[in-house]
């Protein structure tokens, strides 16, 4: 697709987006199916370049809405569509528009991050020096050392590990790009330098950014919109400021989402 | 860029990536490998125990069931192990979410076993060839390869269906591959001719590409079958091949869609 269509169209679209997953348990001899609704009628237009943060606590659906854009779940209901092409029809085509971080710095532990970096671009067909040279630079910019780089990352902390992560997937240049807490497990310095280079490559590549996050400093510092996600269900989607405005009666984002969602966000208890 | 050298891009960082995980493990590669000479060994063994007219034949007889049935072992349980072992480390949706065919990712786990299967099996014959002293001299190793190369399409058809299982099941999914291993194992004739199973048995042989590769190999290195009569064989084993390949990637696809629907790709979160 050329960069003009890119241009006209939304980087994503959501409509009507349901997901309910089936939980089988074992009580004695007996076979107990329960349901867990974790996304309910999702509807969300994100135009190109923006920032867009998700809110909501532990277990509100965050995760499993990206998971979904990144053509790792299929919806039961709805549709998405990135740049226009919908995700399940388009599988391939969406696939080379889009990258994730994850909350989880998934690796092969016991390789280096140059040979997980070489892995990573072989298969989006990057040659494998330019992809060193480009995550040498990328990583240079986060402040991880190029000694770093030979190291296995089993031997990396999380944090480094988690650098490792944004680099691979910046690598190859996503149009969209989802973030599922990119920043947990980060200390101030590294979490401030990644939200930096969030911005940078927004600017400088043009970039759609969907980032999931419980860090409320974060969310106002780098997103243009904030959508709030509760038992899988978008409560409020607008600017921080407004959010700030029209919920958190001016004492602060923190206490928007108290408002909307009547709970600590580190919560893993479900209302009842 | 062309569609064809990004996938084949991609197709050749599986193949590194699990020869640096191999680097990575080379210590307990040794072991495995010391297992599988004695194991060799110990079967080869069973036919020195026979009176010496019959001894050499059956030595051979034995060792090529157990070279076979070590390159399959490699070949199921390396392809198996590649979606266990991005399941575990949760690696897995990083290399499905990537923009290349899912015959691809197949093709470049099945390379590597292929190759890795069959540098183990060398070194294992290599060892058989030193410890028993056999004379294979008038053996048509040409014809043996011929076989051979035939039949890693069919085995590969066979591993695609073996690597769903760690894609339903993490935990047990691998171990389960060798429920598939156990039967091939049962009813292809690696340890003795398939005519000695009972007749319902050797249905399930008429249909296993372990048991033409076997009767051919032998063929070709007991009594130096000539490669022209064993090409009909490698032919129809070629063609089996371009049958179960097809049908593995329909069943591991279909299972993908399953573990898609279900969020089962993931480990948690």
């Amino acid at each position: 697709m050329s960069s003009n269509a890119l241009g006209l169209i939304p980087a994503l679209e959501c409509h009507d987006l349901w997901k309910t997953f089936r939980n089988v348990r074992r009580e004695g001899w007996n076979r107990v199916v329960s349901q867990t609704k974790a996304v309910q009628g999702i509807n969300l237009i994100l135009p190109r370049n923006q920032i867009l943060g998700v809110l909501g606590p532990n277990g509100s659906g965050k995760s499993t809405l990206i998971r979904m854009m990144a053509t790792l779940l299929i919806p039961d209901q709805g549709s998405i569509e990135i740049f226009g092409m919908d995700v399940m029809k388009n599988r391939m085509a969406v696939r080379r528009l889009i990258n994730r971080v994850s909350v989880e710095a998934s690796f092969f532990k016991k390789l280096t991050a140059r040979e997980n970096l070489a892995y990573a671009a072989g298969l989006y067909g990057i040659p494998n020096r330019a992809a060193q040279q480009e995550a040498t630079r990328i990583l240079e910019r986060l402040s991880l050392p190029r000694a770093k780089l030979v190291i296995p990352l089993e031997n990396l902390s999380r944090g480094q590990q988690q650098k490792i992560a944004i680099a691979r997937a910046l690598l190859t240049s996503p149009n969209l790009m989802l973030l599922d807490e990119p920043t947990t497990g980060l200390d101030p310095t590294s979490r401030r330098e990644v939200q930096d280079f969030i911005l940078q490559v927004r600017a400088d590549h043009d970039a759609t950014i969907l980032i999931s996050t419980h860090d409320m400093v974060e969310a106002e510092r780098l997103c243009d919109q904030i959508a709030i996600i509760h038992l899988g269900k978008f409560v409020a989607n607008a600017a921080p400021a407004d959010l700030i405005s029209q919920w958190g009666e001016g004492q602060g984002l923190e206490y928007a989402f108290f408002r909307l969602t009547g709970r600590d966000l580190l919560s893993d208890e479900e209302p009842s | 860029m062309l569609v064809v050298e990004r996938e084949a891009r991609a197709l050749g960082s599986i193949v590194r990536r699990n020869f640096h995980l191999i680097r990575r493990y080379l210590g307990w590669e040794v072991v495995f490998l010391f297992y599988n000479i004695i194991n060799t060994l110990t079967i080869g063994l069973i036919g020195l125990s026979l009176p010496a007219a019959q001894r050499a034949h059956t030595v051979v007889y034995l060792a090529i069931g157990a070279l076979l049935w070590n390159f399959l072992s490699i070949l199921f349980q390396e392809i198996a192990n590649a979606v266990s072992w991005e399941r575990w480390e949760g690696t897995i949706e990083y290399s499905f979410m990537a923009p290349i065919h899912r015959l691809t990712y197949l093709f470049g786990v099945c390379t590597y076993a292929v190759l890795y299967g069959l540098l183990r099996t060398a070194v294992v014959l290599l060892a058989i060839m030193v410890f028993f002293h056999v004379s294979i001299a008038h053996a048509d190793w040409w014809g043996a390869l011929v076989v051979l190369g035939g039949s890693v399409l069919p085995f590969i058809g066979l591993g695609l269906m073996g690597a769903v299982l760690p894609l339903l099941s993490t935990e047990r999914g691998a171990q389960a591959t060798q429920i598939i291993q156990g039967v091939l194992l049962l009813v292809s004739g690696v340890y003795y001719p398939v005519s000695v199973l009972p007749v319902w048995l050797r249905w399930f042989s008429w249909a296993s590409p372990a048991t033409y590769t076997l009767e051919a190999s032998r063929g070709a290195i007991l009594n130096g079958r000539s490669i022209g009569s064993v090409t009909g064989i490698s032919l129809e084993l070629l063609l089996s091949g371009l049958v179960l390949v097809p049908l593995g990637l329909w069943i591991f696809t279909s299972a993908e869609r399953w573990a898609m629907h279900r969020g089962t790709l993931k480990r948690n979160g």
